[in-house]
């Protein structure tokens, strides 16, 4: 794409790093505040139970111990929100029990909080806690989304009956997909589980409130990916405090990945409880806490047929789906199964019929939200694993089934976009070409000679394709508004030129990882010619910036840095009217370039620090122009953007023992331009870790007590260093059409593309070796591999 | 308890509590918050720091364990006002990106580097198993420290055979 001084386009290193690898970065918990306090929680051991008496006295009456609070205390504080209204299929609204800040009555799942203790140290706080005396009466629990829709299952809230938070459909009406799907030549059926997982950032979620009596004043750190979102929900429907008299701020966070985009619990009440104390009150939590307490991701229980004609052409898709939200609605967990992952079943072909239901179910599990991806990777996991196992069942080349089903290509500018039959209308792709360049990669020609040779060997060698597309750039306001969200996602982003010409620019996305303050400097000092060290990226504090709807969606660039593009057009426009009164040219004469003002077709010029320093010292000024230069502009996108790409994995397995290896990753993603290709690297690399941990290492297990049998880290196995492949990557770019930058977003591709493709070798390895097996439930083990070649 | 430690260079005296862990020393006490804490049970790696030069897990080290111990955390790293060249290699390399996990990565590798100057791929895998990075997929790490060695060897001779080695 175009760039003044080269900036756009070019790996510049982050200067994000400095901080971090230096020891000095400023994450929620390295901050302690005058008079600090710290809490610890009281949780319950049960999934399922009613509250009877809790006996604070003893803890109260323990050193340091400052204050004591349970469900009673704050019963009349309302819950944390839900911020998407999903209707039942006959319209009636979802159900939406109350999100309590601390349980009243009953606890829904196991860690939950029941009281929250307040010492004068960590220390203090934990051994109060353990003195909290709680009498439960255990109940019957339900965890699993399919048996919680069951007569007789135990019921999680009197409120929603059989457990239904709502049904829904999307698509072409059910009776059409069903007389297409009696035309097919062949039906390819699947029945799987898309397992819950757990995000793990890192950094435990972490905050300290504080409250300044003398101004009436709340500040809230905390470990969150929007800041301005947390402010709004917490003081307009939680705790009803003024939203001006409230500063939030998400200093460094050590990871998100969804998990912290949701208005928590913790996050109210320890803000609450600082007025209550009056002393700022710091929890971190402990990783036990991580595990059962933030928002779980996926958990779906999936039924998937496709058909297809005599080709191989896809004529009909129907899908129904149980879809796991835990205990209570986290904020955004109603869309995830629903508009984030209905929306996506046309994957990238022309599947005419298609029909996807969902039921959305509460259980007696931590709540589940959007998790990396969030919904697309359901979807894609879903689609790319049919088109493998049709190609198989079929006898056709999984590859070539892809190019006989493909859309073909359009650049969403003459050609027009595609309009799938679940509501979205794609922006502009080359689906083909992706896919196209992966094989040349993988050498697909010789691969299958080389699992011939591989099975001769005692190998089976597998490849597993997967070619996606995601909706970033989340979102159009009046297309979410429309679809039941509860808020705008148009960005903020304002740029401020200081009077020596330096620029200060404030976003309302949050970077925990991204690169922000990096890529964003690299657009601002491209578009206005100035050297990149002369831009500053401020983020994250709502007292600095005006608003802003967060990281999340891969919307950072794509939203977020739309609407500083039309600030930065705001202050070109307006530094032309201030040049052309220095060089007595009309405005409309000038052009800007290179970071100086010319009158087109002279040599006349004047710098852009020249500009800068009259607009701020406007002795010779134009009449009827305000002095400065500073604009904030609010981007609403026209669409989604739609990245896409081909991920191709490479397993192998031993024949006797089922050791299963990942030997190659090849990902080709097009993101539309790019301005920082390491950055963009970098998160493709992070997101296909996450995507091959789903399939071969990762997933949350429940017993039937509700309780996390698998909630440490010597039991939830995290992908390490030492068991992945080094990842083989490659772009293709098609732009997208309806942002200035011709950005869709990078954050979750990895994610999203990975998780099917690495399935899918391992089931067509095993078909290779003569081991006709269907599906493998995720995390494929080495064990679950040995036992499926022992029965198939 | 008294405490006699030597952290990053300076030494320091302290009463405190027998209980208290030595991250929790570090952060709260020192005020040295470059060392983070992940998960409390020395699966992780964030916490990890130098304890007589070896890398040491501080979550699950008491304070008055590291009595009379010297003690290296990420802020001293640096010597002499130049960054370690694993800190300038991580950023070359694009070896972080929220930098949480960073701290104890690059001191778990300088150990590492001190007792294998030229690892291959697999052993710097193997040697950072027990450091938990959820944002970069570890790639990039990998390629921070094998230039953070290469590095190391030019601005210490080694044997012609050897340097062909680290280029692999």
């Amino acid at each position: 794409m175009s760039t003044t001084n080269g900036l756009i386009g070019k790996s510049v290193k982050r200067v994000e790093d400095n901080r971090f690898i230096t020891g000095k970065g400023n994450y929620t918990d390295d901050i302690i505040l005058p008079g600090q306090t710290y809490a610890a929680f009281v949780r319950t051991p049960y999934a399922h139970a009613k509250i009877g008496s809790i006996d604070t006295a003893a803890a109260l009456a323990m050193p340091g111990v400052v204050a004591i609070y349970t469900g009673a205390d704050v019963a009349a504080i309302n819950g944390v929100p839900c911020g998407w209204q999903v209707n039942f299929k006959n319209g009636d609204t979802m159900k939406e029990p109350k999100h309590p800040l601390l349980a009243v009555g009953k606890v829904r799942y196991t860690g939950e909080a029941v009281a929250i203790v307040i010492a004068g140290t960590r220390e203090q706080a934990c051994d109060a806690a353990e003195a909290v005396q709680v009498e439960y009466e255990e109940l019957p629990v339900v965890v699993n989304a399919a048996e919680a829709v069951k007569p007789g299952a135990p019921q999680v809230h009197d409120e929603a009956p059989n457990n239904m938070c709502y049904d829904w459909e999307l698509g072409n009406p059910k009776a059409e997909v069903d007389q297409a799907m009696a035309t097919a030549a062949h039906v390819t059926m699947l029945e799987f589980v898309n397992q819950r997982m757990i995000p793990n950032a890192i950094e435990p979620r972490s905050y300290n409130a504080s409250y300044d009596a003398a101004n009436g004043r709340y500040t809230l750190y905390t470990s969150t990916q929007n800041p301005h979102l947390i402010r709004l929900l917490m003081s307009a429907f939680v705790l009803g405090i003024p939203e001006h008299k409230v500063r939030v701020v998400g200093p460094d966070v050590g990871g998100g990945f969804g998990s912290k985009i949701f208005h928590y619990t913790e996050e109210a009440l320890l803000t609450w409880a600082s007025h209550k104390i009056n002393r700022p009150v710091k929890w971190t939590a402990d990783r036990r806490e991580s595990f059962l307490t933030d928002a779980h991701g996926r958990d779906h229980i999936t039924k998937a047929e496709m058909g297809f004609d005599k080709e191989g052409k896809a004529v009909a898709l129907r899908v129904k789906t149980f879809a796991n939200l835990g205990a209570y609605l986290s904020t955004f967990s109603t869309c995830v199964p629903t508009y984030l992952h209905g929306t996506l079943l046309q994957g990238l072909y022309t599947t005419p019929k298609i029909n996807v239901d969902v039921t959305a179910v509460f259980t007696n599990t931590t709540p589940v939200d959007a998790y990396r991806g969030a919904g697309r990777p359901e979807a894609t996991y879903l689609l790319e694993r049919l088109m493998d196992l049709a190609a198989h069942e079929m006898g056709i080349d999984p590859a070539a089934l892809r190019f006989k089903n493909f859309i073909p290509p359009f650049d969403g500018v003459n050609q027009p976009g595609y309009q799938t039959q679940v509501a979205l209308q794609y922006d502009s792709g080359n689906y083909e070409g992706v896919l196209k360049k992966g094989l040349e990669m993988l050498g697909y020609e010789d691969f299958r000679k080389r699992q011939k040779e591989a099975a001769q060997n005692g190998k089976l060698l597998g490849v597993g394709f997967s070619t996606y597309i995601e909706a970033c750039g989340i979102a159009p306001s009046a297309v979410v508004g429309a679809l039941g969200a509860r808020a705008g996602l148009y960005e903020v982003g304002q740029v401020r030129v200081q009077p020596t010409g330096k620029v200060s620019v404030f976003t309302g996305t949050h970077s925990h990882g991204q690169g922000h303050e990096t890529t964003f400097a690299q657009v601002v000092a491209d578009k206005l010619g100035i050297a990149f060290e002369d831009v500053e990226v401020i983020h994250g504090d709502s007292d600095s910036v005006a608003f802003g709807m967060g990281t999340c969606g891969s919307r950072s660039i794509a939203v977020g840095g739309s609407a500083i593009m039309k600030s930065v057009e705001k202050i070109i426009e307006k530094g032309k009217k201030i040049a052309a009164h220095k060089l007595e040219a009309n405005a409309e004469d000038l052009e800007f370039a290179g970071g100086r003002f010319t009158v087109k077709g002279t040599n006349k010029s004047v710098s852009f620090a020249d500009v800068a320093l009259t607009a701020y010292v406007p002795h010779v000024y134009p009449k009827d122009l305000e002095p400065g230069l500073d604009f904030s502009s609010f981007y609403d996108p026209a669409n989604f953007t739609y990245p896409f790409g081909c991920h191709i994995a490479v397993v192998e397995v031993d024949k006797e023992t089922g050791t299963l290896a990942l030997r190659r990753f090849i990902a080709v993603d097009d993101v539309g331009n790019v301005i920082n290709p390491m950055i963009v690297e970098g998160q493709i690399h992070g997101g296909v870790v996450q995507g091959v941990g789903q399939a071969l290492f990762e997933g949350a297990e429940y017993d039937e007590n509700g309780q996390l049998t698998n909630g440490t880290y010597m039991d939830y196995c995290m992908p390490r260093a030492d068991n992945l492949p080094m990842i083989e990557t490659a772009g293709q770019v098609t732009p997208c059409p309806h942002n200035p930058l011709g950005v869709k977003g990078a954050g979750e591709a990895g994610t999203i593309g990975s998780t099917p493709a690495v399935v899918n070798a391992v089931i067509d390895a095993l078909w290779s070796g003569g081991h006709i097996v269907k599906d493998l439930r995720m995390p494929i083990t080495s064990e679950k591999v040995w036992r499926a070649m022992q029965t198939a | 308890m008294q405490i006699h430690v030597k952290v990053n260079g300076v030494e320091y005296k302290h009463d405190v509590e027998p209980r208290l862990l030595l991250v929790h020393y570090l952060r709260d006490v020192l005020r040295l918050t470059g060392t983070h804490i992940g998960c409390e049970t020395s699966i992780c790696g964030a916490c990890t720091v130098h304890v007589n030069g070896k890398a040491a897990k501080s979550c699950t080290l008491f304070a008055v364990q590291a009595d009379n111990c010297e003690i290296t955390t990420i802020e001293g790293l640096a010597q002499n006002g130049e960054l370690h060249p694993l800190q300038t290699s991580f950023k070359e390399m694009h070896g972080l990106q929220c930098g949480f996990c960073t701290p104890g990565v690059i001191m778990t590798a300088a150990d590492y580097l001190k007792q294998n100057p030229h690892p291959t791929e697999e052993e710097i895998r193997t040697a950072l198993e027990g450091n938990f990075c959820r944002c970069t997929g570890y790639q990039n790490i990998v390629k921070s420290v094998q230039l953070a060695a290469e590095k190391m060897s030019e601005s210490k001779p080694v044997t012609k055979e050897k340097k062909e080695e680290v280029v692999v």
